[in-house]
């Protein structure tokens, strides 16, 4: 029963990708360019006097083809105003989009469609799977959705982070470096509309760190990827076109083209006022 | 450390409520076990005590033949009707009365069919008027020859009511005879029945034709003391004039001693029930053990910090030891409290069964307290015991890696595990073959026992390529795939789940595979061998066997197309000095020509009144040839000395002993208990089968059947056995289910990270659901096949140990094989349900975002 209904929703998706096309072309000028979406953002968690805002009208817009960072001390909303924008927790007032698709309202079957088919991740903490090898964990998402992988681009993957001699290698076999370059592989190979990356350099040693970033970057520039990262780390920061900056849940600045100094910068202002509130 | 531990302890509620289950559930079948024959054995107590309530002292003849209690009932032998005169003559007797009392007075209910009891036994008595203790309910006392009053149990059950013409089959008459029923009869207290016992009385010159065979004789004599008189002073008062061929006893002394037989039948009964409560404990010490072992790897730094803060190794194992006390000590006074509910319905329902046992008040023993504290804690305790040591092995600095357990090599566990099999197939080997001096079955016991230990230990090592290959079947979608990989990923952990499932199906398999072949071969020799067309049998509702009149094996004799019919009598007898199961046939001639005999010495074609035949084992034990004299002393009459006249081959068929036909009239059952009719060649069974039927209209405990229809039958007790043990070891398999579920629930818990990523990836709840259901169907299949491969190994071996018992032909259920893997899958489906729906509910957020 279950199995049927979502068969007829896969069906439904995949007449749902032309006409997305047709409307991408047809509204080109207005938001055609955004991948992502928030749109007067509020999360609040909590009631009473327990109660903590998260995000206060947060709005947004991640532009396709662009590495997006988001930057703020801790506390300041990045990693929910991420997690909010991919779906994995709800608004409490306000919308949030991917390309074509609201994700606000949707249930767990739409969430999980809209994560299968539009989204990306990279964790901090890589999160493989275990029992499978470099090569199976890579395809995962595309085997959970039934798809096929184009193989020119797999290829291609594969050939951009410089993991062909592992693939048969188990997750423990690898080091960590090696590891969020597989993740990063099995966010790229489905081609989601977004790739959220959640501090995707946290765990590593700065070497695996810039390897991982620089082919973040490639992926964007050479193959049109859309990518948004949280990270507090400003030299990570300092790879992605732009970066918005957050703090008590609101967006204090933004930069376009940073260098780490430039974001180094930013954060030391944005971290003077929040101390003099205290 | 002891507040650190019971806060721990409270954090895991579910995961030990689950293991806890387990010993909930087996420490219920001991205490239940207890309360059940406790409560059985004071009922009986009481019932003996008020049957005997009015005897100051009971005269009985000394029986002839003792018998063991395994071996039947015992037969006391009349006492002639002068005794009663001799004993009212002795001082200090008010009264005597002679009593009529046997077994085997058998009612026709109102539908034809003849009432049976399912144990208690069907008295025919002599009615010597009422007392305070027996009352007539309805009608009057029978005066006449045909009359009879019945107690109101078996009114009620036959459906008659008084002035009702009533058919009954006497202990001497199995050929039904109507009486008219005159009077209802019933205990004080308003009982209809004392002990759920049928019974007819008859007017006394009746009571002894019918029920004693001889006119003028008694079973025994009830003495009523005058007063002043002490029980005990008339009751050796009345063995001094009586002399020794007597028993005299008190009242008090009967009534004892009849309870003490049955509760030895009752203890025979709880140590079955203890059996099955060892199967469920052992099933139950696998899952506890896992489930310590996995919340140690869990807690794998939370136990390092505590090393690394001070907590020596020692101080680690107390606490995982403190778990399980606290664990053992809960479910043990739940499952005593358990095991006395279920004491008591299983009391009521046998009270019910045995028509209508009052119950004495239930009562809970001190061994049912102690043994269930003592199993729980202890099976508990051993069970952590193993965990408790790996944890304080945990080094720490483990709290400061996030270390993945590395994999143990697994040469250490199957070592061991090789080692305990090889003892366990020894002691098998020992016990099965006879070897084990005097102690065989503990020596079998031991060796299944072993046998199973070694096979859980080398569970690990097979369970990689199995669970592969069981996998493989799933491996075509991603959640099956990922299922087969996440059940071969801790073959330990795989491997004790599924060997708790093992023990179940193999007990099963190898008990389906001993009846299985005990019956098949059965049936085979007899269809094999004996050469007669239709058999007359009917089924034993009692411990009487049914029985028929004589005069049918003329009648069917002279049937057209009847070539020859024998009536086969049995019963247990004392042969010299040791007592041995002797039969009677009809026509001596029947021994070759129906049932294949072959003379081994001496002629077995025939037999005059004192000779007798012997089977060549029988001889031969007992240092027999043709010649040989042999003193007889069957349950009735005198002994008498018989001439070995011919000796046949043991086989299957053959009976230690075949007396004349004459001598049957001494049997406890007189009449034949079986007859096989042979048709002539050409006769269409079709044709005779109606013909005897009708025959056996005033037989109705018997009926007519085809060899086919016959085996069958005498098969289906084996069925019914079967059936009653895998009901019991179902138990054992309930426990391996929640094994089951306690497994995936914990690793469902242990990776809820990785379901998060999967989920957030796109994994669909059903997907998930999915991918977990295929784990525990791995998982459980796994058992199942493990458990059939060793339940065959055992059966095999037991089987082949029975062969010189005529257990010849080693028949291996398939069907039934089958049954179990698919069962095993459905076990798995159904434990995979709550863990499964736990996973797909995960909060994809809380799983991954934070660790």
């Amino acid at each position: 029963m279950m199995e049927q209904s979502c068969r007829t929703i896969g069906g439904r998706r995949e007449f749902g990708q032309t006409e997305e096309v047709d409307d991408v072309t047809a509204t080109v000028g207005r938001q055609a360019q955004a991948a992502a979406r928030a749109n007067d953002v509020w999360k609040v968690y909590g009631s009473g006097e327990a109660q903590v805002i998260a995000l206060r009208g947060v709005s947004a817009e991640f532009e396709r083809g662009r590495f997006t960072a988001i930057m703020g001390p801790s506390g300041s909303g990045k990693s929910t105003l991420m997690h909010c924008l991919a779906g994995l927790d709800s608004v409490t007032r306000g919308t949030v989009a991917i390309g074509e698709t609201t994700v606000t309202g949707l249930g767990d079957a739409g969430l999980t469609k809209l994560r299968r088919d539009k989204v990306g991740f990279i964790f901090q903490q890589f999160n493989l799977l275990p029992t499978l090898t470099a090569k199976e964990n890579i395809l995962l998402p595309l085997s959970i959705a039934g798809r096929k992988p184009d193989p020119a681009w797999y290829d291609t993957v594969i050939e951009t982070v410089g993991l062909k001699d592992r693939l048969d290698h188990r997750p423990a076999q690898l080091s960590g470096g090696q590891q969020q370059r597989v993740a990063c592989a099995r966010a790229l190979v489905s081609r989601p509309e977004v790739i959220f990356a959640d501090e995707p350099t946290g765990n590593l040693d700065s070497r695996s760190g810039a390897e991982v970033l620089n082919f973040l970057r490639d992926s964007v520039r050479e193959h049109g990827q859309t990518i948004v990262m949280v990270t507090h780390d400003p030299t990570a920061a300092a790879y992605a076109d732009r970066v918005v900056f957050l703090a008590d849940g609101q967006i204090v600045s933004e930069l376009i083209e940073p260098t780490a100094e430039t974001v180094l910068d930013t954060m030391k202002k944005l971290d003077t006022p929040a101390e003099v509130g205290n | 450390m002891f507040r650190a531990t019971m806060k721990s302890l409270l954090a895991r509620k579910v995961r030990l409520i689950l293991s806890g289950l387990a010993v909930v559930l087996g420490v219920m079948f001991v205490s239940g076990a207890f309360v059940l024959t406790d409560t059985l054995g004071r009922s009986f107590d009481s019932v003996f005590a008020d049957g005997f309530s009015e005897i100051d002292v009971n005269v009985a003849a000394k029986p002839k033949v003792e018998v063991g209690e395994m071996e039947g009932e015992q037969t006391a032998s009349p006492l002639p009707a002068t005794v009663v005169d001799r004993v009212k003559q002795v001082p200090g007797v008010a009264s005597a009365t002679g009593i009529v009392n046997a077994d085997g007075a058998r009612v026709i209910g109102s539908n034809g069919k003849v009432l049976t009891s399912f144990g208690p036994p069907q008295l025919g008595e002599n009615w010597t008027g009422e007392t305070e203790l027996m009352q007539l309910r309805e009608g009057r006392a029978p005066q006449a020859e045909d009359e009879i009053v019945v107690n109101k149990s078996l009114a009620t059950a036959a459906k008659v009511q008084v002035g009702q013409k009533v058919g009954v089959l006497t202990a001497f008459e199995s050929k039904k005879r109507d009486f008219t029923l005159v009077g209802i009869m019933g205990y004080s207290g308003n009982r209809d029945s004392i002990g759920g016992v049928n019974e007819v009385f008859f007017t006394t010159p009746v009571a002894q034709r019918l029920m004693l065979g001889q006119p003028d004789t008694f079973s025994s004599i009830t003495v009523n003391a005058a007063g002043g008189v002490s029980d005990e002073t008339l009751r050796d008062d009345v063995a001094r004039t009586l002399g020794a061929d007597f028993e005299v006893k008190t009242g008090k002394q009967v009534a004892a001693d009849a309870s003490a037989s049955l509760k030895e039948g009752l203890s025979f009964f709880n140590k079955i029930l203890l059996g099955f409560a060892a199967v469920a404990l052992l099933v139950g010490t696998f899952l506890i053990l896992n489930t310590f072992s996995i919340i140690v790897a869990q807690r794998t730094r939370e136990l390092a910090l505590m090393r690394a803060i001070g907590a020596s190794g020692r101080q680690i194992i107390g606490s995982v030891v403190l778990e399980a006390i606290a664990v053992g000590l809960i479910a043990s006074v739940l499952g005593l409290a358990a095991g006395i509910g279920v004491g008591a319905l299983l009391a009521f329902l046998f009270g019910k069964l045995a028509g209508g046992l009052t119950l004495a008040g239930i009562g809970v023993p001190a061994a049912a307290v102690i043994g269930s504290f003592a199993v729980g804690l202890v099976i508990t305790v051993v069970a952590a015991l193993l965990p408790a040591l790996r944890a304080s092995r945990i080094p720490p600095i483990a709290a400061m890696q996030d270390v993945a357990t590395p994999d143990r090599p697994l040469t250490k566990i199957t070592v061991t595990g090789s080692v305990v099999t090889g003892i366990g197939a020894l002691l098998l080997f020992l016990g099965l073959s006879g070897n084990a001096r005097g102690s065989t079955l503990p020596t079998i016991l031991g060796g299944v026992l072993f046998a199973f230990i070694g096979v859980a230990l080398l569970t690990p090592l097979i369970s990689r390529p199995v669970v592969n290959l069981l996998g493989a079947i799933f491996s075509w979608s991603v959640p099956g795939k990922l299922g087969r990989l996440n059940s071969g990923r801790n073959p330990r952990r795989t491997a004790i789940t599924a060997a708790a499932l093992m023990v179940g199906i193999a007990l099963v398999t190898g008990v389906t595979v001993i009846l299985d072949s005990a019956k098949g071969s059965i049936s085979a020799l007899a269809k094999d061998t004996i050469k007669a067309e239709l058999v007359i049998a009917g089924q034993q509702g009692g411990p009487r066997p049914p029985s028929f009149d004589p005069g049918v094996l003329d009648k069917a004799k002279a049937l057209p197309g009847v070539q020859m019919v024998d009536g086969e009598y049995g019963d247990m007898a004392k042969l010299d000095d040791k007592s041995s199961w002797v039969a009677a046939s009809s026509d001596i001639t029947s021994l070759r020509q129906i049932f294949g005999a072959k003379a081994t010495a001496g002629d077995i074609d025939r037999l005059g009144p004192t000779q007798m035949l012997a089977s060549s084992d029988t001889a031969k034990s007992r240092g027999w040839s043709v010649g040989s004299t042999v003193k007889v002393q069957l349950n009735r009459g005198e002994a008498r000395t018989y001439t070995v006249s011919g000796i046949y081959e043991s086989s299957q068929l053959t009976n230690p002993v075949t007396l004349p036909v004459q001598a049957a009239k001494d049997f406890t059952i007189p009449q034949p208990i079986q007859g096989y009719i042979q048709l002539a060649p050409g006769t269409r069974v079709s044709d005779v089968q109606p013909q005897v039927e009708a025959l056996l209209a005033d037989s109705p405990e018997v009926s007519v059947a085809d060899m086919d229809a016959f085996i069958k039958q005498q098969t289906g007790q084996l069925d019914g056995l079967l059936t009653m043990i895998q009901i019991l070891l179902a138990l054992a398999i309930v426990i391996a289910v929640l094994g089951i579920i306690n497994t995936l629930a914990l690793s469902v818990l242990e990776r809820t990270r990785e379901l998060g990523l999967l989920r957030a990836i796109g994994l669909r709840r059903g997907q998930t659901m999915g991918m977990i259901t295929v784990e525990a169907v791995v998982i459980s299949v796994f058992g199942a096949l493990l458990g059939v491969a060793v339940g065959t190994g055992l059966g095999a071996a037991v089987v082949e140990a029975l062969r010189d018992e005529g257990i010849t032909d080693l028949i291996l259920p398939w069907g039934q094989m089958g049954v179990f893997l698919g069962l095993a899958a459905i076990i798995g489906v159904v434990a995979a349900v709550l863990p499964a729906i736990r996973a797909a509910r995960i909060n994809v957020l809380g799983a991954i975002a934070h660790d």
